[in-house]
């Protein structure tokens, strides 16, 4: 059979596809749910117009997104038992029970109460409503922490025995697998990852629209009448937007550093490809570029930066980095066939890690220099300060404004850097599985022992045809829609509902006058 | 009781439950094209499901995650066996929760008619093959000693498997009919009744011809009360939706869907997925189940999950139980 074809290679590509495709949605759905809870609630505390407009404008794009993310997540449950039979009753006893758990605990609270939040406007107390979408936010954390778990035991599995009559994977200790700190730390990687990707998104978005009334404002124009009542709602919309990424990002950092610390630990083959370490060092080098050779097993250029792998890896500047041709032999010693068979993709591992690691920081970054020069207060001379509902002048220090250009270009990346989080999420993860071959359990399963084998190779073909096909147009959509949604801005004209809904008379009003005049009323809002 | 016995309840109850609810989902979706007779009428259909359609379906994830948990050798031979179907069901359910979503989202008429469309088929199908596919599970198919599906995609077009899915359809779309009357006020209201008892009528037939095959070939002492119970509460569901009483009538529609889903699980019991090919090859709760201590851990989170769960859905369903009409509709879309 052509190896191109080949069930497992045509059930690899479709994985990858669907789950990068699965997990650009995913981020900004646990960052825009938590995002959007925080300006409901600062709306339903203080009663300003600007956070009802910023709940609606950001909870309209959260839900145009979180519909793709929803239903492409229906497809990673099922593919695991349909391409992937033999894996799934390999894992079944360890893997199924953090999957069970996220629907019995997550998806449930998720599902429910976002339709509790989408249509009960006028039907919910408003305080109960706001609770609603919090609840919303917190089973998307929840979700994710049970996947994730999942995925770790894969990572690095624990809590288990192999079964010596079935010769399968047995769970021996659940809390083990919930609480190892590969799931632990990917966790916390992943969350404020994803705060990151959602912190950037807000930031471009209202980058966009301030930077466009700000614009005219510089041409000595007048914005118009509704881009200027939008500005109150985009100006707080950049500032929760700017320290959600900044904290985030810094987080995603820390996080990132330790999580490389575990992999230097429990899968040392993962890192020495990303770093296409080849010969084990000590001290070891932090490569910054270079290209390499599978097949010789060296690199013919490199730019390193001597003993800083060894620090990433040990805390210190000195300790040996086993490098990948040993690992190799290692691990061809332990589980038979040539060390070559065990050697991921260097090139997609080590530009993998590198584009994340670029991507991932060039937003925190912005995000940094954004926070800092769009200050309304802190070390600035009083003539500089933006007054309430007015664009902030990028400020570098007390009384020194950014030239024209350098704000022109400011704004700019305010708005480019909203995608950077998304192509560092998918090349994190494409770094992660990819460098993980040719395991699906490490040590214990390999990929190619995973798929199904009564599964033909035009069924597989089919699906990833069709996935494919379905994916491409629904992407199509769902960035047309974002866009239309995105640059209309929020409705000012929206009234918040005039008095509190009670939860006993859904139709609004509580007397009988009140209720019958009600009765007919429009839905807030109707599909 | 072992607990893989236990475990082979809850699943059933998780699929019925799945049934149960995204049956009327997916009746009220057919309805939009048959009963609905202009587009804002449609958008009274769709808004009855509205805020609940999404929590429903997560039964689905959960059906399919705990049979992952609990039986990974039955989860691993049915998805990776019924491929092709499985992926038309995936499909389906993609763009139709994507089509609610998306259908109000702009003024064109074009965009709006696609994803009506969608709606429409996007229902129509699933509701078809999930019948079409337990209808299969409890006939057997062909599995090998290692468990693996070693059929085709013909093996599951049997005349049963069809007849199976022609009877989810129908009982699903007469589901949908009872809740659509349940739910609505106004002119669409009386016209869903009418719908519901020509709907109900074909249900009836087929939910006699295919649960009498179901207990003569595969039936057993425990389906059979399963079987009647499914009939009476089919013919009781007529009678009470011609009457006017509504909710009464959507009761005992899904007493319907539940029993004749129970008339299936009860027979299959205790196989999971027999093998036509062999007897000894197939897939029962206790081959395919996963270990004790497993099943246990499972057992507590679903123990203390389950009424929390069902607790807040039927809370959901009091918070939106305001029947809706025409004038409820905004022009705004």
């Amino acid at each position: 059979m052509n190896l191109a074809l080949a069930p497992e290679t045509l059930a690899r590509w479709q994985f990858g596809i669907t789950t990068v495709y699965h997990f650009l949605f995913v981020p900004l759905t646990i960052s825009l749910a938590a995002i959007t809870a925080g300006l409901q609630t600062a709306w339903v505390r203080t009663d300003k117009e600007k956070y009802f407009h910023a709940t609606k404008f950001w909870g309209k794009l959260f839900l145009i997104n979180i519909a793709m993310g929803v239903v492409t997540g229906l497809v990673q449950e099922f593919q695991f038992g349909m391409n992937w039979s033999d894996y799934s009753r390999f894992v079944g006893d360890v893997f199924g029970a953090p999957l069970a758990m996220e629907a019995l605990l997550a998806f449930f609270f998720e599902s429910t109460f976002i339709g509790l939040w989408i249509f009960g406007w006028d039907k919910l107390p408003k305080k109960i409503h706001c609770a609603c979408i919090w609840i919303v936010a917190v089973g998307t954390v929840l979700s994710s922490y049970f996947i994730l778990a999942a995925n770790s035991w894969m990572q690095h599995p624990v809590g288990y025995t192999v079964d010596k009559a079935t010769g399968k994977a047995q769970l021996t200790d659940i809390w083990a697998v919930l609480t190892q700190n590969t799931t632990m730390v990917v966790v916390l990687h992943t969350l404020t990852a994803a705060f990151l990707t959602g912190g950037a998104f807000v930031v471009g978005i209202a980058s966009f629209h301030l930077w466009r009334a700000k614009r005219k404002q510089l041409k000595g124009e007048e914005p118009g009448e509704k881009q200027r009542k939008q500005i109150p709602a985009m100006l707080t919309s950049l500032r929760v937007g700017l320290v959600v990424a900044v904290i985030a990002g810094l987080g995603t950092a820390v996080s990132g550093d330790e999580l490389g610390k575990v992999m230097f630990e429990q899968q040392p083959m993962k890192m020495a490809a990303a770093e296409a370490l080849w010969e084990t060092q000590s001290p070891a080098p932090f490569s910054v570029f270079a290209v390499g050779d599978v097949g010789k097993g060296h690199n013919s250029v490199e730019i390193e930066i001597p003993g800083l792998l060894s620090f990433l890896a040990h805390n210190n500047f000195s300790d040996a980095v086993p490098g990948i041709n040993d690992i190799a032999a290692r691990e061809a010693a332990a589980y038979g066939g040539e060390p070559e068979d065990y050697i991921p993709s260097i090139f997609m591992t080590f530009w993998g890690f590198r584009l994340m690691i670029g991507f991932g920081m060039t937003s925190f970054v912005a995000a940094l220099i954004g926070l800092w020069t769009t200050r309304r207060k802190l070390w600035l001379a009083p003539e500089y300060r933006a007054a309430e509902g007015e664009i902030p002048r990028l400020m570098l220090t007390r009384t020194r404004e950014m030239g024209p250009f350098l704000t022109m270009w400011s704004w700019r990346i305010g708005i480019l850097t909203m995608g950077f989080p998304l192509i560092a999420n998918s090349f994190g993860w494409i770094f992660t599985e990819m460098g993980r071959q040719p395991w699906a359990v490490y040590g214990l399963m390999k990929t190619g022992d995973a798929v199904s084998p009564g599964v033909s190779q035009g069924e597989v073909l089919t699906s990833m045809a069709v996935f494919t096909a379905l994916y491409a147009v629904l992407a199509v959509v769902e960035v047309k829609l974002l866009v239309k949604y995105a640059k209309a801005g929020p409705d000012t004209d929206e009234k918040p509902p005039a008095k509190d809904p009670r939860l006993r008379f859904p139709s609004g009003g509580a007397g009988a006058g009140g209720a019958a005049e009600d009765a007919d009323k429009p839905m807030t809002f109707a599909y | 009781m072992h607990l893989h016995d236990f475990w082979f309840l809850l699943i059933a109850v998780l699929w019925t439950g799945y049934f149960f609810l995204e049956g009327f989902d997916f009746g009220i979706g057919v309805l939009t094209r048959t009963l609905a007779r202009d587009r804002t009428e449609r958008r009274v259909l769709i808004n009855t499901i509205g805020p609940v359609w999404d929590g429903n379906e997560v039964w689905l994830i959960t059906a399919a995650g705990a049979t992952f948990a609990a039986f990974p050798d039955w989860y691993a031979t049915l998805f990776s066996g019924f491929y092709l179907p499985l992926l038309a069901v995936l499909v389906c359910l993609i763009v139709r929760g994507v089509a609610f979503e998306y259908r109000h989202k702009r003024p064109e008429e074009r965009w709006q008619r696609n994803w009506e469309n969608a709606i429409f088929w996007c229902s129509l199908l699933p509701a078809f093959l999930w019948g079409a596919v337990f209808a299969n599970v409890l006939r057997g198919v062909p599995v090998g000693p290692d468990k693996n599906y070693t059929g085709d995609v013909l093996d599951l077009m049997s005349p049963y498997a069809l007849l199976g899915g022609l009877f989810t359809l129908v009982l699903f779309t007469f589901h949908g009919a009872v809740f659509a009357a349940l739910k609505t006020t106004g002119d669409i209201r009386h016209r869903a009744r009418a719908h519901a008892a020509r709907h109900g009528l074909a249900a009836a037939v087929l939910a006699v011809a295919f649960l009498a095959w179901t207990q003569a070939a595969y039936g057993n002492g425990r389906s059979l009360p399963a079987t009647v119970v499914a009939v009476l509460a089919l013919l009781a569901a007529l009678a009470l939706n011609r009457s006017g009483r509504e909710g009464w009538a959507f009761a005992l529609s899904g007493v319907t869907v539940a029993a004749a889903f129970a008339t299936v699980f009860l027979a299959l019991f205790p196989d999971v997925l027999p093998s036509s090919s062999d007897p000894a090859w197939s897939l029962t709760v206790t081959n395919a189940a996963s270990s004790p201590y497993t099943l246990g851990i499972m057992t507590w989170v679903a123990g203390f999950a389950t009424p929390l769960i069902i607790g807040y859905q039927a809370w959901t369903y009091w918070v939106f139980r305001k029947r809706i009409g025409t004038q409820h509709i905004p022009a705004a879309h």
